[in-house]
């Protein structure tokens, strides 16, 4: 009972986790998304401000076109090209075409694939003297001799600054998804966080639960969780239902087994001392014993039953230790006179007082005055302490007896579980473990160690004062 | 600039029809020698080794170890030279700033970019590729003699009423560049007729006096200080100061003065950039200025006067450059300077 609860679960993968990859997933997309949108929209918009700028400059020298006699005439207009050169530093060509046929400009400059219609230019971007260069084709109708002609204009700008603007914002966009990223990614993760936070609490409170404490969880849960919660509360209320029967089971039945074995043994008393013979009278013995054991075995059941059952729900009234340690003592003085065992009992002054059920409190005292008297040898003595120990009262029982030796002294606060050195001492070996039980229905606790003043046991009982 | 326009063009094409090798009209040639030279810097530029070879002593100078070849061709054999040609050079240094312009729009410049280049004012560099050193005024020179009795002209509509109003006094004695064959005269007219429409009126006074057509500054200068003109209109004023004389004076014109910037810059044929790089840093670098113009008695770059004067207008590099070397541009331009300039 004492070792911690292992669950026989293995995790299938974790809620935050998938929470927090989802949403993870979720901002990167979101990342993606603004680092494309951003860039191309820098790229297209900046793509635009060239194609009119390049737009403006072939409908400069478009429009200075004219007929003169029976040629097509052309005066380019300096701001034509110069206005090309006002944003960037860009390398700049032109051709005009008049019918397809070059009459100034580089005559190499390639047409962009879609011929440009009245009003409606044509853009392109390709390749020219080793760089890539946008280029905008116009195309106007001239009279020229009564003759209509096409009057095409093709002004090209390389696009290098444009593609370290594009570069410059790309990079920015890139760092602004990232930052969103990370950004949204801590952000998830509080998220996932608090989400589970509700579920964490109930797990928490769940656990901290002593190994007997099956009242119903009353915390305030979402309400997806419950469902859960319902069905834990029931399920916690059959188990204690259950176990309620089962302790009632147990304390009925040491109670109908020790009447009867009272009336043997009485019944076994009075054989013996009719019986002479002395191997007759040592079996009257062996069954004497025998039934004590049986008879001491049924008490501490019934003792180990009620603490169970008073501790699921422990009454917490406050009561005075020292007097309940002194009614203990005085309880048990016969079974000490009998031994000629001295009890010396002290308590420290204001000491205060202790909440919780005090029956259950003087059941353990009872159980640890027991042990000290039952292992001591005659004419000893033990001493009884109460002291306070910051916020707990402490109550030492020191004997001069065998101690408790060498062995795991853990293990003796255990079920049915008795120590090598008890002897031919009648016991049950529930003893210790119904003083544990009481110790941590009250949030105290047990701890056994040996008499620092020579031999013999030392039992401290720490109690939380109210 | 030293050769006519037409005639470089022919012989251009004529030597490159003969052969690979230097088909191009050479004017002047030196080589540098040095001991133990680990390289040669191979130079073309349209400046006069006069004016260059004390520059390029002090490079030589500061760098040692390097042989200059330098080789003097007017503006357009220069561009022939790197254009057509191909020819290998690490420098070409012209005053022709749209030929410059047109030969790195074009492809045929390296970019260079250096701490040094980078404090170049913006107007004064283009693509990292075109990198002025110089900032020479188109200026009016003046004869004073000839001007006696009259008030000296303050801009070019005053000098327009002045030589209206005194045929007698000027016929014959005013002279301007023959644009037809000089590439910086052409620069120079077709700036004028961008700035103002006074140009085209100054153009058709000077042709009624019917005016001496030159191919350089030099002999402008050196006929205003003969007496032969009383006035040359858009000269590189930095001249008039190398030839220095008492009679000549040079008109303050306060409506606009177009300033030429002499350019450096390295050919995509080079095989030693960074040499070629080191030579830009030279010229360009703020601390060099005033050892520069000393030296060669070239006005360097001074971004404050540009500020002060606001009559001063640094000719701007850029594709509107390319406008007036357009062919039928040009033909349009030449017909027109021609008809108000050679009057029957
Ligand atoms: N004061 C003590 N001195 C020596 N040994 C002790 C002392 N108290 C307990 N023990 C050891 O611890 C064991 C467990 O004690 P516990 O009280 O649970 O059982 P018990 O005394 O044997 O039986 P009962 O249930 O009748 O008390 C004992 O069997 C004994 O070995
Ligand atoms: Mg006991």
């Amino acid at each position: 009972m004492n070792q911690p609860f292992k669950p026989a679960i293995s995790a299938t993968g974790s809620l935050r986790r998938r929470l927090i990859v989802q949403l993870l997933v979720i901002a990167a997309l979101l990342s993606v998304v603004l680092y494309v949108s951003v860039s191309t929209f820098a790229r297209q918009a900046a793509e635009t401000t060239q194609d009119n700028i390049l737009e403006a400059s072939a409908a400069a020298i478009s429009e200075a076109a004219r007929a003169e006699r029976d040629q097509v005439f052309l005066d380019i207009p300096y701001s034509a090209l110069s206005m090309l050169g006002a944003v960037s530093e860009e390398r700049v060509f032109y051709r005009v075409m008049v019918d397809g046929v070059t009459i100034t400009g580089y005559a190499d400059l390639p047409a962009p694939e879609v011929p440009p219609k009245l009003r409606r230019p044509s853009f392109e971007t390709t390749v020219f003297r080793g760089d890539e260069v946008r280029v905008v084709a116009t195309v106007r109708r001239i009279t020229v001799a009564d003759e209509t002609v096409r009057l095409t204009v093709l002004v090209a700008q390389t696009r290098a600054g444009l593609a370290a603007i594009s570069l410059r914002i790309s990079i920015a966009a890139a760092a602004v998804g990232i930052g969103f990223f990370l950004v949204s990614g801590t952000l998830s993760w509080f998220a996932a966080r608090n989400a589970l936070r509700p579920l964490d609490l109930l797990a928490q409170s769940v656990a901290r639960r002593g190994a007997h404490d099956l009242r119903p969880v009353r915390s305030d849960a979402p309400s997806e969780l419950v469902p859960l919660l319902v069905a834990l509360n029931s399920f916690m209320d059959r188990l204690r239902a259950s176990l309620m029967r089962t302790e009632e089971f147990i304390a009925e039945a040491a109670h109908r087994v020790r009447t009867p074995l009272a009336t043997v043994r009485a019944q076994a008393e009075i054989a013996l001392r009719s019986v002479k013979q002395p191997h007759n009278r040592q079996t009257m013995r062996e069954v004497i014993r025998a039934v004590d054991e049986s008879s001491r075995s049924a008490g501490q059941l019934l003792d180990h039953a009620m603490v169970t059952f008073r501790s699921d729900n422990l009454a917490r009234t406050e009561f005075d230790l020292e007097e309940l340690a002194r009614d203990t003592i005085r309880g048990i003085g016969p079974t000490a006179d009998l031994k000629d065992i001295a009890i010396r009992f002290s308590a420290e002054a204001g000491l205060g007082k202790v909440k919780g059920d005090a029956i259950l409190v003087q059941s353990a005292l009872r159980n640890l005055l027991d042990n000290a008297v039952k292992y001591s040898p005659e004419e000893s003595t033990i001493e009884v302490a109460i002291a306070r120990k910051g916020r707990t009262a402490r109550v030492s029982v020191r004997d001069q007896g065998r101690g408790f030796g060498d062995g795991d002294v853990e293990r003796l606060k255990g079920r049915f579980d008795r120590g090598t050195n008890v002897a031919d001492v009648v016991g049950s070996g529930l003893g210790l473990t119904i003083v544990d039980e009481v110790a941590r229905a009250h949030g105290g606790s047990l701890d056994l160690a040996s008499n620092e003043r020579g031999n013999g046991a030392c039992v401290f009982l720490t109690l939380p004062l109210a | 600039m030293r050769l006519p326009y037409l005639a470089a063009c022919l012989t251009g094409l004529l030597v490159l029809a003969a052969g690979p090798a230097a088909a191009f009209q050479i004017e002047e040639e030196r080589n540098f020698p040095v001991a133990d030279a680990t390289a040669t810097l191979e130079i073309i530029s349209t400046g006069d080794l006069a004016i260059f070879a004390p520059l390029v002593e002090a490079f030589q100078a500061r760098n040692p170890g390097i042989a200059v070849h330098y080789i003097t061709a007017s503006s357009t054999a220069l561009m022939t030279a790197l254009y057509e040609e191909r020819a290998v050079f690490d420098i070409a240094m012209s005053s022709a700033m749209d030929l410059q312009t047109k030969l790195a729009n074009d492809g045929y410049a390296l970019t260079y970019t250096s701490a040094t280049t980078a404090t170049l004012p913006e107007w004064a560099r283009w693509r990292d590729q075109v990198f002025a050193f110089t900032q020479e005024p188109a200026v009016a020179v003046v004869s004073k003699k000839a001007f006696e009795g009259l008030p000296m002209p303050g801009n070019r509509n005053e000098l327009i009423a002045l030589l209206r109003e005194n045929p007698e006094r000027f016929e014959e004695r005013v002279g301007t560049y023959d644009v037809r064959s000089s590439g910086l005269g052409y620069l120079f007219a077709t700036q004028d007729s961008r700035q103002s429409e006074s140009f085209w009126r100054l153009s058709e006074v000077m042709g009624r006096l019917r005016a001496r057509l030159y191919c350089c500054s030099g002999q402008m200068i050196g006929d205003v200080a003969s007496g032969r003109l009383a006035v040359a209109y858009n000269v590189i004023g930095s001249y008039v100061k190398f030839n220095g004389n008492d009679d000549t004076w040079i008109v303050p014109f306060k409506d606009y003065t177009n300033i030429m910037l002499r350019t450096v810059m390295i050919p995509r044929t080079t095989r030693q950039p960074d040499l070629a790089g080191r030579f830009v840093d030279f010229l360009t670098a703020p601390e060099n200025r005033p050892a520069i113009s000393n030296l060669s008695g070239l006005p360097p770059i001074d971004p404050e006067t540009l500020e002060v004067e606001a009559a001063l207008r640094p000719i701007r590099l850029g594709p509107g450059l390319l406008v007036f070397l357009d062919q039928m541009k040009r033909r349009t331009f030449l017909r027109a300077w021609l008809s108000a300039m050679v009057q029957p």
